[in-house]
């Protein structure tokens, strides 16, 4: 456990408004795409619902990496976050699968 | 406390190194010490509250058919009691030792926030109060308290008792969230310099994954009661069945809450006894790193078992086995923890001092309830037992013999460090006995009975069901269980005053907490020290004995000097000032921020007397109350 | 008792285990719990999509029992422009920071980039923005007979959609709050850390808006 080093690296170089300009980028462009397959009949696939869940969680990563500097934070900082992520994934999950067994008429 | 009870060894300049006294003292305090002795007292009296509500329930039952109480005031009383008992007295019981030791344990002069653990604490006094009071008048939650829905929404329970319920828990919910807050920044960023995290003391550690489990679980109920609350007040049909909702749904949030809540409750109670058995034993705790592996264990699988309360409401196979499964898991850490206890008192110059005694009890009753647990996980017996007395006697065993002994022993063990003086140990073993064979006596019963069908919950029964004896005993346990409750607060109100005066390292233990004066002076710490080991203490007086021992984990970090853990004893009477050590100033406006929030809650209960108008102009207005308190609060400087 | 150290306010910076600031570790943990917090909103209104049983529904138009025809109710156009006032909202938040934090560097000192200023009251207004998106979109399915009391999505799309604004307004404040501190004062980059900690809070209420997004109004 060696999270103990006084004033450790606080200030990695946070990402600068180059860095920004392209994630604001990709992040509209994404959103773009969202919206767009939404209106294709690429909607009617099987394929919609998950490429919508992977386009929306890179979104999601991208925030959280970029504009909240998590990937050039402190690890601490990390745990705190994926930890409970994770429980609240899990639990989103789990509900979901309990929940759907359900609606299947008995 | 650490103002009212004078300490001897200090005593002529005690007055002013603490300065403060009167109740406006308590009420603007931000000191970790007086929030937790706060907490103490208010918890012990919720306690014994609790424990009346107890007694007037086994009243009820001693005998068949009898009325003593109306069948609906009956609802009210099983509801409180343990609404009360795992909100109000448990959970803060555990409170006061987050704030009294933590800060202590890791070398810091306060926690991380000192005026939002004052707003903690008024939060869950006032909400205690608002909660409480119905009683008087009759009209008290009375859903259980796990409030299922739909049983508590308005078509069901038109009344104003669910409502307290509802609010009342949402506004504990803010306390233990901000207190959880604070007490994971405290952990993480105040430690003494060498103080790793696999240095800390098992009850910190223990409270830092109850801390988690707090901040994980309060949101799901909040949730689930922000749902029940708008049903009730704003008519949505989160759990109206004709509108095709869910009947499982709120049993799902609830428990998602409700199982990590037992974990709350238990965790550091076991992380009292990990401190009370080395110090007792002389020896280090058997397996330090894995007794801290299985609590972090237990805290992750303990989000992944809630459904065992619900084997009954036909989830089906898969859901039932993955369920079964992970409880049985689950039961692994626990079970590793108790054979490290074992294995730490073994070989070890046993000291049956009273704190000893209730360690010891946690132990063995605690591996009982362990046991009855285990066999719940299976869902063909939990079938049987489900809703019967044997779950009562099961929880019990785990709460009582295990929460409620372990925090017994944590405060005949820290009253010395609290007030400077010792309780009373023929008084504690009194009480440890009595308590003991009473538990027993009012519990173990309780497994037959359930065993031969007598369900929870029911107001009275007939006789002839075999039942009749059972019930009796079990009054008659809880009788003394009050009376050895007696035995225990007339110890601790005499030894406040007149008990033997205790030196800072009471009993010879390990941790940082011992090396200050007791009572501690208000900065804790005249000198932060520099930690090189688990029991920096023992190192220090006894190096010959501990060189070489497991528990000294070897770091980069070496004692420079025989004092790097100071023993305080030459600024003990010096004060923060003249130490040049800034300290926190005392405020109101945590408190007046805690009450504001209690009044936004308290207004909404006009809408049902259809004054609405009133109901917003409370609650609107209290809300502007505190987010003005808020503003000003934060652009005030702590010290 | 704090005569001691009055006149050397510098000294405020206290000694950390971890050289982080208590206020960060306190924030990301209570990232930590809003993550169940908002977890169980979402599940519990993917639980009851699509079991609702009267309309108005999200994706799918419903004739009521007396001929009355309610078309889908969900307006993706508009929740696309909200969404994406949103996205930029974060943008500029960043800008924020950055300003506050390199303020007097050169590349900052007296540039457009280096007004802590105007971004962050352009942040407070894209989110008031967003907030007037939501209004709207509120106030025109009321018309269009949804409200919270109507089936089980009106129920638990108010009551998600409106935590997340009211997550939103509570940020605005904290933004406008700092914006008022900066214009009494000034900002410097010892402040960074008040940004910095609204920043976090403002994305992280704006990556919950990118999950709603997907699955309450992409999803069918």
């Amino acid at each position: 456990m060696n999270d103990h080093a006084p004033h450790a690296d606080r200030e990695h170089e946070h990402p600068t408004w180059k860095q920004y300009k392209w994630v604001a980028l990709w992040l509209t462009l994404i959103t773009v795409s969202e919206v767009w397959i939404y209106y294709t009949s690429f909607a009617t696939t099987s394929m919609f619902v998950p490429t919508l869940l992977v386009l929306s969680a890179t979104k999601f990563a991208i925030v959280v990496l970029f504009y909240m500097h998590l990937k050039y934070d402190h690890k601490i900082f990390r745990a705190l976050f994926t930890g409970p992520l994770i429980i609240a994934m899990c639990t989103l999950l789990a509900f979901f699968a309990l929940f759907s067994h359900r609606a299947i008429p008995q | 406390m650490a103002t009212t009870a004078a300490t001897p060894t200090f005593a002529p300049k005690e007055a002013a190194s603490y300065g403060q006294t009167g109740i406006w003292s308590w009420i603007t305090t931000v000191d970790h010490k007086r929030i937790g002795a706060l907490y103490l007292y208010t918890a012990l009296f919720f306690f014994m509250f609790g424990g009346l509500e107890a007694g007037v329930i086994r009243w009820q039952l001693a005998q068949p058919n009898q009325h003593i109480v109306s069948a609906e005031f009956y609802n009210q009383l099983f509801t409180m009691h343990g609404t009360t008992m795992i909100f109000l007295a448990v959970m803060p019981l555990s409170a006061a030792f987050f704030n009294f030791l933590i800060p202590l344990q890791i070398g810091a002069r306060d926690v991380a926030f000192p005026r939002l653990n004052a707003f903690s604490y008024w939060i869950y006094v006032l909400g205690g109060i608002f909660m409480t009071l119905p009683i008087f008048f009759n009209s008290a939650p009375n859903g259980g308290w796990f409030g299922y829905a739909p049983l508590t929404t308005l078509p069901f329970s038109s009344g104003l008792n669910i409502d307290f319920w509802v609010m009342g828990l949402q506004i504990l919910g803010i306390s233990s969230l901000a207190a959880a807050f604070n007490f994971i920044t405290t952990i993480i960023n105040m430690r003494a310099p060498g103080m790793t995290l696999m240095r800390m003391p098992v009850f910190t550690w223990m409270s830092f994954v109850v801390q988690f489990l707090l901040i994980l679980a309060f949101p799901v109920i909040t949730i689930a009661l922000v749902f029940l609350l708008f049903d009730r007040f704003f008519g949505t049909n989160f759990y109206e069945i004709a509108a095709g909702a869910d009947p499982l749904l709120w049993q799902h949030l609830f428990w998602v809450f409700g199982h990590p809540e037992v974990y709350i409750l238990i965790l550091p109670a076991f992380g009292l006894v990990s401190e009370i058995l080395p110090t007792f034993s002389r020896k280090p705790l058997f397996g330090y790193n894995v007794v801290i592996y299985s609590g972090i264990m237990i805290g992750f699988l303990g989000f992944g078992v809630w459904a065992h309360h619900m084997f009954a409401v036909g989830m089906g196979a898969t859901a039932d086995t993955i369920f079964a499964l992970t409880t049985m898991l689950i039961g692994i850490p626990t079970g590793v923890k108790i054979f490290n206890w074992i294995a730490t008192m073994w070989g070890g110059q046993i000291r049956f001092a009273t704190p000893m005694k209730f360690a010891i009890g946690l132990i063995s009753l605690f591996t009982i309830g362990g046991i009855s647990g285990v066999m719940h996980s299976s869902p063909p017996a939990d079938l049987q037992q489900t809703d019967t007395y044997f779950v009562v006697a099961h929880f019990h065993y785990v709460l009582f013999g295990g929460s409620i002994m372990g925090i017994l022993g944590g405060i005949y063990f820290y009253f010395p460090k609290i007030t400077g003086r010792y309780m009373s140990e023929k008084l504690g073993t009194w009480h440890f006995w009595s308590t003991f064979v009473a538990m027993n006596l009012t519990f173990f019963p309780m497994h037959l009975s359930g065993m031969l069908g007598m369900p929870r919950r029911i107001y009275t029964y007939d006789a002839g069901q075999g039942w009749d004896t059972f019930n009796m005993i079990s009054s008659v346990g809880t009788l003394l269980l009050i009376l050895s409750t007696l035995i225990f607060v007339i110890n601790f109100l005499k030894s406040r005053k007149h008990g033997e005066v205790a030196p800072n390292d009471a009993w010879g233990a390990g941790t940082l907490e011992w090396s200050i004066p007791s009572p501690p002076p208000d900065y804790n710490f005249a000198e932060i020290p520099v930690v090189t080991s688990r029991y920096p203490l023992w190192d220090l007086k006894h190096p010959d004995r501990t060189a070489g021992i497991a528990h000294s984990a070897p770091d980069v970090m070496t004692i420079t000097d025989a004092h790097a853990v100071p023993v305080h004893e030459e600024t003990a009477r010096k004060t923060a000032a003249e130490l040049g050590i800034p300290m926190p100033f005392n405020t109101v406006k945590p408190a007046i921020a805690a009450l504001a929030i209690v009044m936004m809650f308290g207004g909404l209960l006009f809408t049902h007397k259809g004054q609405f108008a009133l109901a917003m102009t409370i609650t609107i207005g209290s809300a502007c109350l505190f987010v003005g308190t808020l503003y000003a609060w934060l652009t005030s400087p702590l010290e | 008792m704090a005569s001691a150290v009055a006149h050397e306010p510098h000294e405020h910076t206290h000694y950390t285990t971890t050289g982080l600031d208590n206020r960060k570790v306190a924030i990301w943990a209570f990232i930590g719990s809003e993550c169940m917090l908002f977890a169980s909103l979402i599940s519990t209104y993917l639980i009851y999509k699509g079991k609702s049983i009267v309309g108005p529904f999200p994706h799918e138009a419903w004739t009521a029992p007396d001929g009355h025809v309610f078309k889908a109710i969900l307006n993706i156009p508009v929740t696309s422009q909200s969404t994406f006032v949103l996205l930029m909202s974060s943008l500029v938040m960043v800008l924020a920071l950055a300003a506050v934090e390199n303020r007097g560097k050169p590349g900052y000192a007296g540039t457009l980039l280096g007004n802590s200023k105007l971004w962050l009251g352009a942040t407070a207004a894209l989110g008031a923005t967003f907030l007037g998106y939501q209004a709207f979109e509120f106030t025109s399915f009321v018309h269009e007979g949804l409200t919270i009391h109507t089936n089980l999505f009106g129920s638990s799309f108010f009551t998600l959609t409106g935590f997340h604004g009211a997550h939103v307004t509570a940020g605005v404040l904290w933004l406008l709050t700092l914006l008022s501190i900066d214009i009494k004062r000034g900002l410097t980059p010892k402040d960074a850390i008040l940004v910095d900690i609204c920043a976090l809070y403002w994305h992280f209420v704006d990556v919950v808006w990118i999950a709603i997004f997907t699955l309450v109004y992409l999803i069918k």
